[in-house]
């Protein structure tokens, strides 16, 4: 590579970046957890690679906090959180002021269609040709990047998952390591693909590719997309981290930067950080800090040398605010660290894509029936074992067992079980409510399963049992072992 | 098993009531008979409570809050029988749902004071096994094995029992207590979830039964049987030899 490429990049073969989706594209109303599980643990070395990489981010995550007050600073980090969520309305007044004195405008989009709107339309105004984008999922909550193409907007995910994810016509698999789910094989020959020769299937040369297009990107692009990880209240700031700089390039060296942002990222002050931004990224990526940490504070001033001209914030609700003083308010709390998909032992076995939308694992399981209501997503509150994992590793302590069991006991409450359900469960109470008539159930069912039995095993696929004995047998435990 | 006998009874001994639950009454029967030798042999009077069904859990975790609290309130009055003695379970995840979320399913209903009287004398099996510790020694229990421990999930995040079982398991002669790298990690079994995902359930136990066999170990031992139902079942269906037990039987088999 030539001094004046390295500097410049190459340009990415045009076209590359089209797979975008469409809104509404989601799996979710239209396929079961089990299905699309199935799909993920089909595919060879899928699990593999999800296990190796959540058991590993999790063992460091425990590493990190060996001989700190770990539990001491959890508490502080829930404190905070508990407070600008308890205090949300004012919090973002004080933000929004705040952020305006800075000179960033300011947008408010209520849900996923007003997101995509605000932001098609600042990119016409703009004269916005092509974008860089750093990671955000609250552009995947709004399937943004079909917004900009179909406004003829050039799309560039610059987090080097991300950039995988969008060539493949994928989704984040993870809410911090997208392509958690994929192989380095599988980068390989994409990337080959894209390169049109054969690349050397090793990470540093891979990278290397990505990179060289990336600063094309980055060098020619007029705005720069971007999400947020906590908004500051006190000075209007929005705080990014990264661990590849892309989100310091795409906040800065475009002529123009966009962030879209939950409401629920706020916090009250500066000094909240050295609190929250070791748990985020310890939890997150089991580091003590992110290579990149990137407050901004608005658009160049006066004689400022660098930096975008104009500074838009859009803030997303999107089901958020609906949340405020409800049963379900600690799920606001959330800091999108990704530590309970690492810890999750469904996740490990299914990936991100089983849960039918953005957001895979505990976290998921309860952002997926509240953000897209009962109807659509409340299947996956199911698809957990409660084994409290999650619990136990949340930095900002959400009681996400306790969640769960809420929209479980929701989505039977409003019927929205599946009807056999119902009927099971009603009859179950009905009969083993009753001791005489739980006595005879248990007499004539233990009679009927030692029929079936082979010793001391059934293993029989008998209809009403094939969901326990096609990949188990069912032990009576009638003589020792 | 609802009959009220009193299975070992000697004036002025420590009575103790042992809850089968809805397992232990029709798949694991042999746990709580084991559970019950063990109980005898350490001296204590053994009641089974007459009328105890299941704790309601199935459909608690499921949501079905209405049938969980019928199926549960029967149990509640089997229970609470006005005596004081303490009411083991051989079952993690039962011991939290009767100690921890009964005060929530029967919260501002006429039982919500039993289910409170209930919920201080329940105690899991392992943790009380625990405190016996020295008469469990002078029983001198032995038996051979390379010996790994499951939790159960909720009896190691809910009840925080951790160390217990392992210090029963100590007190046999010539078991070798193993630790796995994934021995904290969910068997899959989840109740309801075994039935409504068993494919991701199935790959869930195997991603822990494929630590036995490079480990070496004989005996797969739990203290809840749900697990166990899981864990054994994989491993009957797979043909392994090795043997999950409930740490009732292995204390049974020891002092035998």
């Amino acid at each position: 590579m030539s001094v004046q490429e390295e500097v410049d990049g190459t340009p990415l073969p045009p076209g590359w970046s089209a797979p975008a989706h469409q809104p509404g594209a989601f799996e979710l109303p239209t396929t079961t957890f089990r299905e699309r599980a199935e799909r993920t643990m089909a595919r060879p070395f899928a699990r593999t690679a999800i296990a190796g990489a959540t058991d590993h981010a999790a063992e460091l995550t425990w590493l990190k906090f060996e001989g700190v007050d770990h539990d001491g600073l959890r508490d502080q980090a829930k404190q905070i959180r508990a407070h600008a969520i308890a205090n949300l309305p004012d919090y973002l007044e004080q933000w929004i002021d705040n952020a305006e004195a800075n000179g960033t405008i300011v947008h408010f989009a209520a849900d996923e269609v007003e997101a995509r709107r605000i932001i098609a339309e600042i990119c016409v105004d703009e004269q916005i040709a092509s974008v860089v984008k750093s990671k955000s999922m609250a552009s995947e909550e709004v399937s943004l990047n079909s917004a900009l193409e179909g406004a003829g907007v050039d799309v560039f995910e610059t987090d080097l998952g991300e950039f995988v994810v969008q060539a493949m016509g994928d989704r984040p698999g993870h809410v911090i390591a997208p392509i958690l789910h994929r192989t380095k094989d599988e980068v390989h020959a994409l990337f080959s693909e894209m390169a049109g020769r054969e690349l050397p299937n090793e990470a540093e040369a891979l990278t290397a590719f990505a990179r060289a297009g990336l600063r094309h990107a980055f060098l020619t692009a007029d705005g720069g997309i971007s999400g947020g990880n906590f908004l500051i209240a006190e000075t209007g700031e929005v705080m990014l981290v990264t661990n590849e700089g892309n989100g310091r390039l795409t906040t800065a060296a475009p002529r123009v930067h966009i962030a879209l942002v939950g409401i629920e990222k706020v916090i009250p002050r500066r000094r909240d950080l050295p609190v929250l931004l070791p748990l985020l990224t310890g939890h997150g990526t089991g580091q003590q800090i992110t290579t990149y940490v990137t407050i901004t504070g608005g658009p160049r001033r006066g004689a400022e040398p660098d930096g975008p001209e104009r500074t838009h914030v859009v803030l997303l609700d999107a089901g958020r605010s609906a949340l405020l003083g409800g049963e379900f308010e600690e799920a606001l709390h959330c800091i999108r660290c990704g530590a309970c998909q690492n810890v999750c032992p469904v996740y490990r076995q299914v990936g991100g894509h089983a849960y039918g939308w953005v957001y895979g694992g505990p976290i998921g399981a309860v952002l997926t029936p509240l953000f897209r209501g009962q109807e659509e997503g409340g299947e996956v509150a199911q698809a957990t074992t409660l084994c409290g994992a999650c619990d136990d590793i949340c930095p900002v302590r959400i009681p996400l067992h306790d969640l769960l069991l809420g929209l479980r006991r929701q989505r039977a409450e409003q019927a929205q079980t599946p009807r056999r359900e119902q009927l099971a469960f009603a009859a179950w109470g009905a009969v083993w409510s009753r001791p005489r008539l739980y006595r005879a159930s248990t007499v004539v069912g233990g009679a009927a399963l030692r029929v079936l039995a082979r010793g001391d095993a059934v293993s029989t696929r008998l209809p009403g049992l094939r969901r326990w004995t096609d990949g188990r047998d069912l032990l009576l435990r009638r003589g020792r072992g | 098993m609802d009959t009220g006998e009193v299975i070992a009874d000697h004036v002025g001994v420590p009575t103790v009531v042992l809850f089968p639950t809805c397992l232990g009454d029709v798949v694991a029967r042999q746990t709580v008979a084991d559970a019950a030798q063990v109980l005898a042999r350490l001296g204590f009077a053994v009641r089974h409570p007459r009328g105890a069904t299941c704790c309601g859990q199935p459909a608690f975790n499921s949501g079905h809050d209405v049938p969980a609290r019928a199926v549960a309130r029967a149990t509640l009055h089997a229970l609470d029988d006005g005596s004081v003695d303490p009411i083991l379970v051989p079952s993690g995840s039962c011991t939290s749902m009767v100690r921890l979320h009964w005060r929530e399913l029967f919260h501002k209903t006429d039982d919500a004071e039993a289910a409170l009287r209930i919920a201080r004398r329940v105690r899991e099996l392992s943790s009380f096994l625990a405190e016996q510790s020295s008469a469990i020694a002078a029983l001198q229990p032995r038996l051979t094995a390379r010996v790994a421990y499951h939790d159960s999930c909720h009896m190691l995040r809910e009840l925080r029992i951790r160390e217990e079982p392992r210090a029963v398991l100590a007190t046999i002669e010539g078991v070798e207590l193993v630790e796995l790298a994934g021995g904290e990690r969910c068997c899959g079994f989840g109740g309801t979830f075994s039935v409504r995902y068993p494919e991701v359930s199935v790959a869930m136990a195997d991603a822990k039964l494929q630590e036995l066999e490079p480990a070496g170990i004989d005996l797969l031992v739990s203290a809840d049987p749900g697990c166990l139902m899981q864990l054994g079942g994989r491993l009957s269906r797979e043909g392994s030899p090795v043997r999950a037990v409930h740490l009732a039987t292995v204390l049974a088999e020891a002092i035998a």
